[in-house]
């Protein structure tokens, strides 16, 4: 499966679409599948300020616990709550249904350090 | 990295591999979740190659196994397969191993990560003594096949040996085509299933005539790994070396008292039956935690604010749809129904004692 062409990449794994001001958050497949089995996602509270390269939440599978981590500032608006009844989604659908969060950018040209799809392709073939 | 014989068969079924004491081993095919599921309910096959195949013979090998064994050893039967644990003269456990007795030999299975540990232990004793040590891993293949359908299935495809005829933790030594093997109902998963040694090639063959087969048995036996096998183990409440068992604990601490014999005489003895008089400071003890996060090892175990324990192994239990854990508590926390809390990461989570194990298949 080729990963998005419309997002950003960290290189541990998480995807950021920007949509405007608004930047949306969550872990590639290639995260998904090595963690199996993922079992809870810690999330933020809405309203919490992010710090580009900071732990944002954790995420838990059978196998290990993991951070997750924002490639940008700004401010928590919206949480995937519904991951709290189906974590599954991650595993299932990492790029839509396995979402994350939404954060509000306060510099938004922070987004343009992070890797574009070809760059983590290449470091992550699949 | 040491390969078990299964290994390209491992690859071909997609397997996530990992280094396992040494050993590229599957932790899982497809979710250790599904595979640990499809044990419960039906029949998995795991590769346990990494384990160790000691084979012990000469005629001081039985005196020598029952100064090793914490379990006694001269009463078994042929065809006869005990859970027991090496200790040190201290009482701390070097290994838990199964010694089933063979015609005219000994076959002792212990862990892959003690492997050498217990070589060396077993040389070191039988100085003086007429023991023969043959240590068989790299020449054979062990196989568990594990679940309620094991029987059932298993007069498919394994028609030249009597699987129910062989009891509960017992086993059979034969001769098929000229492959020696030595099958044992056995298994670490808490369902009924046998675990098979063959020589390699023969093993890496039924391996995959079994997970590649087609008409009746086809997906009927689904290949697990050793995640699934480490959740199967925890909910059934065996305890796991380098987890509840350890060089620094001794087996009634662990809770495994039934596997030690204290009116005999073996090595670990003496401070086993002063630990049995004098009491355990600590105990092995069974947890439900609330919520969905995993208590995972060394996670501190707490009681209104103090450290009283510590976690050795969690899970989220996919037969229960809980957090489980194992910990050692101190002795006046370990009584059933305490209510106590575990440590993540700064939060203190409620968790409870439980009786364990935490999962029995119904007969």
């Amino acid at each position: 499966m080729s990963i998005p062409q419309d997002r950003k990449y960290l290189p541990s794994h998480e995807w950021h679409l920007v949509e405007g001001s608004i930047v949306t958050i969550g872990i590639t497949k290639v995260a998904a599948d090595q963690l199996s089995d993922i079992t809870y996602v810690e999330l933020p509270k809405v309203g919490t300020m992010l710090q580009a390269g900071s732990a944002f939440g954790e995420i838990e599978s059978v196998k290990a616990t993991s951070e997750l981590f924002s490639g940008v500032s700004g401010k928590v608006v919206t949480i995937n709550t519904e991951l709290n009844n189906h974590p599954e989604w991650v595993n299932q659908q990492p790029f839509s249904q396995g979402w994350m969060i939404k954060v509000e950018a306060t510099s938004p040209a922070e987004l343009e350090k992070l890797w574009n799809a070809a760059q983590y392709a290449q470091v992550y073939p699949t | 990295m040491q390969l078990t014989p299964l290994n390209d068969l491992h690859v071909e079924l997609g397997a996530n591999l990992v280094d396992f004491a040494g050993w590229e081993m599957p932790i899982l095919y497809d979710s250790i979740i599904n595979e640990h599921r499809f044990t419960r309910q039906h029949a998995t096959l795991f590769d346990v190659s990494h384990m160790g195949r000691l084979f012990l013979s000469g005629p001081d090998a039985e005196a020598l196994l029952e100064r090793l064994n914490t379990r006694p050893i001269a009463d078994m039967k042929i065809g006869q397969c005990r859970y027991s644990h090496v200790c040190r003269e201290d009482g701390g456990i070097l290994d838990d191993v199964i010694v089933s007795r063979l015609h005219e030999r000994w076959l002792v299975v212990c862990n892959a990560s003690n492997r050498d540990k217990i070589v060396g232990w077993i040389r070191k004793h039988s100085e003086g003594r007429q023991v023969t040590l043959d240590d068989q891993t790299l020449t054979t293949a062990m196989i568990a096949i594990q679940g309620p359908d094991t029987l059932a299935l298993a007069k498919d495809y394994l028609t030249m040996i009597d699987l129910a005829g062989i009891k509960r933790y017992h086993c059979l030594e034969g001769s098929y085509l000229g492959i020696n093997y030595i099958c044992a109902r056995t298994g670490y998963t808490g369902e009924d299933g046998y675990e098979l040694i063959l020589p390699a090639a023969a093993g890496r063959m039924l391996a995959g005539s079994i997970l590649n087969a087609k008409g009746a048995l086809e997906g009927r036996i689904k290949p697990a790994g050793l995640g699934s096998r480490d959740t199967l183990r925890l909910e059934a409440g065996m305890p796991l070396y380098g987890h509840e068992l350890s060089e620094s604990v001794d087996s009634l601490t662990a809770g495994q008292a039934w596997a030690v014999d204290l009116n005999k005489d073996f090595i670990g003895a003496p401070v086993l039956r002063q630990l049995q008089e004098h009491g355990m400071a600590r105990q092995l003890v069974g947890l439900h935690i609330e919520g969905k996060r995993i208590a995972r090892q060394d996670t501190p175990v707490e009681k209104d604010g103090g450290k009283i324990g510590v976690v050795t192994s969690g899970t989220l239990s996919p037969t229960l749809d809980m957090v489980i854990a194992m910990a050692y508590v101190d002795k006046q926390f370990a009584a059933i129904d305490t209510p106590l809390q575990v440590n993540l990461r700064g939060q203190p989570i409620a968790a409870q004692v439980v009786r364990l194990p935490f999962y029995k298949r119904s007969k």
